[in-house]
């Protein structure tokens, strides 16, 4: 629903009669099949294997309402100490309507002293984002945030 | 369904009391129109993506090109120095061409006639760097273009371009800017057009561009043809733009959305 | 060569935690486009992102091609001595840039 009305306004704002790019080549933002919850699933799982995932301990910072989902900024802090014995190994990030369910995989290690990474993602449209995070005893914590994204006016880009 | 709305919006925006121009105390840069994470992301240089186009500039500025054998350097020394403020009086009048100029104008004709080489193209990583380079040294000075009596008749074309209505949706650029500057179109804040920070980075684009990009951009929004790249129109628009923001402070490389 | 910008802190105490920022210049190309014509503009993404200090490996990232362009990520470590920060990042079509900062700690 909410992808048929971008795709419209989107069409609507931008350029009558094609698509404009600089450098030369014109560019059609395609859209391909979207990452699937079942994609969504195996992604987690080929990360997790059969381990149980616990919701608590991650804090995924992501503004509910974006600008531009070409750069969303995004901040994964975890609550844990981070000392020889107990630390944080691993955080992986994951969305669910991409052509693609990855984000990006961030490995640390007790040195870090904070477990806390920050970046800039691509969300093709509103969405869930789903971070996972690794501790050093091999259990699994994640935290889920939803993702409202508009889209710019005045675009050169036809959809 | 959802196209019909949209023409309800625009027709609405449209109708509206045309308004005078925007009162002195009322102008606000697109900054202040930004969520606090955008603005945070062209506060802070590490976190500014322009800031790699203003580097790139830096290494070009001191590179010697063109059957001239010089660098920009060679004759401006630092740019810190000798560029600081220039952007912000830019578009400026070009006597040899009795007209304006913008700034990507005005660093093409130092590649054309000091360097000896051929021109950059308009959006083109070298020409983008090199503009992002020299108006970085305006950072925080106030806009100044328009002032030179001999541009005044190219502020008033502009003007009037600014207020003339085009293409199928039959908007002018003050239907949006000036009327409705406080609203917002799907979503996104309509803004008052201020061109405080150019070249920048906008998020939609994953890149910074120059002012007419972004005026052209916004002809096309209203589903009118694009003048063409450094065409009179568009350095009018331009200087129009620049001089009704006199006062305000430089912020290139900006962000936006 | 594509710019970088980092962010570290001259000088530390030892035992600081110090935050690292980066960012690199690459356009990120996530290789689900198509030109106007119908041909799929082909992926050319930084895949990799790694961070040594003083020659042991204390960051890494796999990034895919939801990794916003010109690529800022930032992290924390715990700094223990003076040295150097190197960074390596590796991409598509042989892509492969690094960077290093120093830091002095007290
Ligand atoms: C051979 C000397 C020479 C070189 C090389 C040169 N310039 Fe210039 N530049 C000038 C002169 C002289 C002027 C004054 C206007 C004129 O006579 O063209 C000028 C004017 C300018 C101005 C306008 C200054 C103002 O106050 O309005 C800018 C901006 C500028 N140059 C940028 C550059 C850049 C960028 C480069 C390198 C790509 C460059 N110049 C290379 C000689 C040079
Ligand atoms: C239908 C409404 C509409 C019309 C008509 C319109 N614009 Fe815009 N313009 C926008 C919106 C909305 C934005 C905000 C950017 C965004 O998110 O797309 C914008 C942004 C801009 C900006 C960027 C300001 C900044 O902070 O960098 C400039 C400059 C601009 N417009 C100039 C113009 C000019 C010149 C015209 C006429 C040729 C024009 N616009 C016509 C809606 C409009």
């Amino acid at each position: 629903m909410a992808n048929a009305n971008h795709t419209t306004r989107r069409t609507f704002l931008g350029l009558a009669g094609g698509a404009v790019a600089l450098g030369g080549v014109p560019i059609v933002t395609v859209r391909p099949a979207d990452a699937t919850p079942a994609m969504l699933s195996s992604a987690i799982r080929n990360i997790v294997g059969e381990a149980n995932v616990r919701t608590g301990k991650v804090k995924l910072d992501i503004p509910p309402l974006v600008e531009n989902g070409n750069t969303v900024p995004m901040t994964v802090s975890i609550a844990s100490p981070m000392t020889a014995d107990h630390y944080v190994k691993s955080i992986h990030v994951f969305n669910e309507k991409n052509p693609q369910p990855n984000i990006g995989n961030f490995y640390l290690g007790p040195h870090a002293g904070r477990a806390q990474v920050s970046t800039r993602i691509r969300l093709a449209d509103s969405q869930k984002v789903v971070a996972i995070a690794r501790l050093s005893d091999d259990t699994f914590w994640s935290a889920t945030a939803d993702v409202v994204v508009t889209l710019a006016a005045c675009t050169e880009e036809a959809i | 369904m959802k196209l019909l709305g949209c023409i309800a919006v625009l027709t609405t925006l449209a109708g509206a009391a045309v308004a005078a121009e925007i009162p002195q105390a009322e102008r606000r840069s697109g900054y202040s129109f930004m969520t606090a994470d955008t603005e945070a992301m062209q506060d802070e240089d590490t976190a500014n993506p322009g800031m790699l186009w203003v580097l790139d500039g830096e290494a070009l500025w001191k590179r010697r090109a063109g059957a001239a054998d010089k660098a920009c350097a060679d004759c401006h020394n630092d740019a810190r120095a000798s560029m600081k403020g220039v952007a912000a009086h830019y578009p400026a009048f070009e006597k040899t061409l009795g007209r304006p100029v913008d700034l990507e104008q005005r660093i093409n004709l130092c590649r054309t006639n000091h360097q000896q080489a051929s021109p950059f193209a308009y959006e083109s990583r070298d020409l983008l760097a090199l503009s992002a380079y020299v108006a970085r040294q305006s950072r925080g000075m106030p806009i100044e273009a328009g002032s030179d009596p001999k541009l005044a008749p190219f502020v008033e074309k502009g003007r009037e371009l600014f207020m003339q209505r085009q293409g199928q949706l039959n908007l002018g650029c003050i239907n949006c800017h000036d009327d409705n500057w406080d609203k917002k179109l799907a979503g996104s804040a309509i803004t008052q057009a201020h061109p405080t920070g150019y070249p920048l980075y906008r998020l939609e684009w994953q890149s910074l561009g120059s002012l007419q990009r972004r005026l052209r951009a916004c002809i096309t929004g209203v589903r009118a043809q694009a003048y063409d790249w450094g065409s009179p129109e568009l350095v009018e628009l331009e200087l129009y733009l620049m001089s009704r923001a006199q006062g305000m402070k430089m912020e290139a490389p900006a962000v936006r959305p | 060569m594509p710019s970088a910008l980092i962010n570290v802190p001259a000088k530390a105490k030892r035992g600081d935690i110090i935050e690292i920022k980066t960012l690199m210049s690459h356009i990120m190309e996530t290789g689900y486009r198509h030109t106007a014509s119908g041909e799929v503009v082909p992926r050319d993404i930084i895949t990799s992102f790694t961070c040594r200090y003083n020659g042991t490996e204390i960051f890494r990232t796999d990034l895919y091609p939801a990794i916003a362009a010109n690529p800022f990520i930032t992290f924390f470590t715990t700094v223990t001595e003076s040295g150097k920060f190197e960074f390596e990042w590796i991409g598509d079509k042989g892509f492969s840039e690094t960077a290093s900062a120093s830091i002095t700690v007290e």
